[in-house]
């Protein structure tokens, strides 16, 4: 296997507030290879968006701060990386496509002066003309039509789906070696939803980014990801390729998220939700932070006293579950009819 | 590519064409395809703006006329009939008249008063304009960088800012005059502009606190940009309404205090003539009714007019204000 680009080791993240120290982030650990698509699950506050605004340095201070872990990125550790230095990594080797591209865009400057931006910031000595050409290029790339005019536009005259594409472009402007992709779906519709990945994965495709996609869409995931990373209560649960977490899940959280999906084969009429809350990340439930929601974890007493650690299960699969091993067979409901459609194989 | 084909997105077209940033084929199908027929003329928000003010009729009639009066003072020279230290031994105290165009009438000493209320505008106009650059530029800077950076940088300048709007303004003015010496008019300037920036500081703070919480100034952040560049080209421009409405009226408070401070004999000095200075050497013949009335007029139509404009403005420029006024 090549050299990962970015190396995460044993990363901590915590929130100071009034009521305690949030532990958003607690521990993780992963790699992202290079020309990967490394998909992160998990849902509302399992630190899957934090864990990575922690590496672009846009976690606000105080009242966050890392009190321990590393990620090395081209060699170098971001996470002690001085704010100038950071800046230079920021936008040029790795980039960001954000959530909602209706609040991404600064609605009084014009699009091609935004993207500009993006370029002049890093090639101060490049030519107006020069930039001009390049964001032109870019803006054709991701397929906004009409790029002269639509250079000369404002946010508000463009749609969601052009605006995302625009963020896109803004984003691939200096060829990143890595792209982070927090939710880039989740603020539009179905039928752009789909337009978006086809421009994502082309962009993929020209600039050989790695790709960390953060989403609670398990779609997505499948349609996009190489690799997946399932995290609960800001710790990795599941760690390992698509097929195998689709079809071979070994820790019971990804089999109650994968449960919890609608199905278009589905003769029962009620979703199948996980059970009870996620724990507050303030007090943490001792031993596997799962366990009250668990249903191989009842009654067993390993289960509230021991955190399990992250371990191989299988060539390249980790779980962090005692009992992993007795989900052997199992896939979920989602799977059981399903299966394979739409996986990349 | 046929253009009607309707299973060909631009994206697909655009995969479809090879490498991304070379196909121009995928996309200049994609703009066939896309920008026919759904025309709509696209206009700016400042677009919006203008139309706004110039449905606020006051204001359009005040611009027109402030505009009238500042152009008539920085063109003193050309327009004023005579100098305004020039005596005219046959119009000695004379009632306003068009004969040898005193239509002011003329003061104690033969001035033509016509020309100097002209050249009183041209003082005061200066000042105002002055302050009202001066201390936009200091509140900007003081309030942009407390809000942007926050934490005890804010602190210590907003306690700075605090401490001078606490200063009582007319005995600080009228000491600091006296200290600094009266009569120069770009030293009243200074003392002005010291006292009118605290009202666009804690604006502009308050703008740039919510604005740094917005998603554009994250992801401007992310391109790594850096903080001024943010700060002026991102955040700036989105609270350039408030910066221009509070810039105009500072225009009219600082008229009217220069002429407060003139009338008092802390401003301008003689023989510059300044209108509040006006206004103040004709108290002493007040049988002369015109020497006080004429520039006393000219200052409150000024100040009225700007302020109507600046009301205009903040209209036009704050779009959740959607209600128009005729």
């Amino acid at each position: 296997m090549p050299d990962p680009v970015l190396s995460i080791r044993d990363l901590v993240v915590e929130f100071a507030t009034d009521d305690g120290v949030v532990q958003a982030v607690d521990g993780v650990t992963y790699d992202v290879f290079p020309g990967e698509v490394l998909g992160i699950v998990g849902e509302s506050g399992s630190g899957k968006s934090v864990s990575t605004m922690t590496l672009l340095g846009l976690i606000p201070v105080p009242p966050g701060r890392i009190p321990r872990g590393e990620a090395i990125f081209n060699g170098r550790d971001l996470i002690k990386m001085k704010k100038k230095d950071l800046r230079d990594v920021r936008g040029k080797d790795m980039a960001m496509v954000f959530q909602d591209p209706m609040t991404s865009l600064n609605p009084v400057l014009k699009i091609g002066y935004q993207l500009g931006e993006a370029v002049k910031t890093h090639f101060p000595k490049k030519s107006n003309d020069e930039v001009k050409q390049h964001v032109i290029r870019l803006m054709r790339a991701v397929g906004i039509p009409n790029v002269e005019r639509r250079y000369e536009q404002y946010p508000h005259e463009f749609s969601g789906g052009m605006r995302q594409r625009a963020m896109i472009a803004m984003a691939i402007a200096n060829d990143p070696s890595l792209l982070i992709a927090d939710e880039p779906t989740t603020a539009l519709d179905v039928t752009i939803q789909a337009q978006i990945l086809e421009v994502l994965k082309a962009a993929q495709k020209e600039t050989h980014a790695a790709i960390i996609l953060i989403t609670h869409d398990l779609g997505l995931i499948a349609e996009l990801a190489d690799r997946v990373i399932v995290m609960y209560a800001g710790k990795i649960v599941e760690q390992g390729d698509v097929f195998t977490i689709f079809s071979s899940p070994r820790h019971p959280y990804t089999i109650g998220l994968m449960d919890s999906l609608p199905r278009l084969t589905a003769e029962d009429k009620w979703l199948q939700p996980i059970p009870g809350q996620p724990p507050s990340l303030i007090n943490r439930p001792p031993g596997c932070p799962f366990h009250p929601r668990c249903f191989l974890s009842q009654g067993r007493a390993r289960c509230r006293e021991e955190e399990p650690p992250l371990r191989p299960i299988a060539e390249l699969h980790l779980t962090a579950c005692h009992f992993g091993e007795e989900l052997e067979g199992r896939t979920s409901k989602q799977m059981e009819g399903a299966l394979v459609e739409g996986l990349p194989t | 590519m046929p253009e009607t084909q309707p299973s060909s997105t631009p994206v697909a077209a655009a995969a479809a064409g090879g490498g991304l940033l070379g196909s121009t084929d995928g996309a200049a199908a994609a703009e066939g395809l896309y920008e026919h027929g759904l025309e709509v003329k696209a206009r700016s928000q400042w677009a919006y703006a203008r139309k706004r003010f110039l449905r606020h009729r006051l204001a359009v009639a005040s611009l027109i006329v402030v505009t009238a009066i500042f152009l008539t003072g920085a063109l003193a020279g050309v327009i004023a009939p005579h100098s305004y230290s020039q005596i005219d031994l046959n119009y000695f105290f004379h009632a306003p008249t068009v004969k040898n165009a005193h239509y002011f009438g003329t003061d104690q000493l033969g001035r033509d008063y016509f020309s100097r209320v002209i050249y009183g505008i041209r003082t005061s106009e200066k000042v105002g304009l002055v302050v009202a650059l001066l201390s936009s530029v200091i509140g900007l800077l003081v309030g942009g960088i407390a809000g942007y950076f926050g934490g005890w940088i804010d602190n210590i300048l907003m306690r700075i800012t605090d401490l001078v709007l606490t200063l009582p303004a007319l005995p600080v003015l009228l000491t600091a005059a006296a200290l600094l010496g009266q009569g120069n008019e770009w030293r009243v300037t200074l003392i002005l502009a010291f006292f009118f920036w605290t009202p666009l500081a804690r604006i502009i703070r308050g703008s740039f606190l919510s604005l740094r919480e917005k998603e554009y100034v994250e992801a401007a952040k992310a391109v790594g940009a850096g903080d001024f560049r943010i700060m002026f080209r991102h955040m700036l421009p989105n609270s350039l309404g408030p910066i221009v409405v509070n810039g105009t009226l500072t225009v009219g408070t600082a008229i009217l205090v220069e002429a407060a401070l003139s009338f008092l004999g802390f401003g301008i000095q003689p023989p510059t003539p300044a209108l509040g200075a006006l206004v103040n050497e004709g108290q002493d013949n007040p049988q002369a009714w015109w020497l006080t009335v004429f520039p006393g007029l000219t200052v409150v139509l000024i100040v009225l007019c700007v302020n109507f404009v600046g009301d205009g403005l903040r209209d036009a420029l704050d779009p959740t204000q959607r209600r128009v006024r005729a």
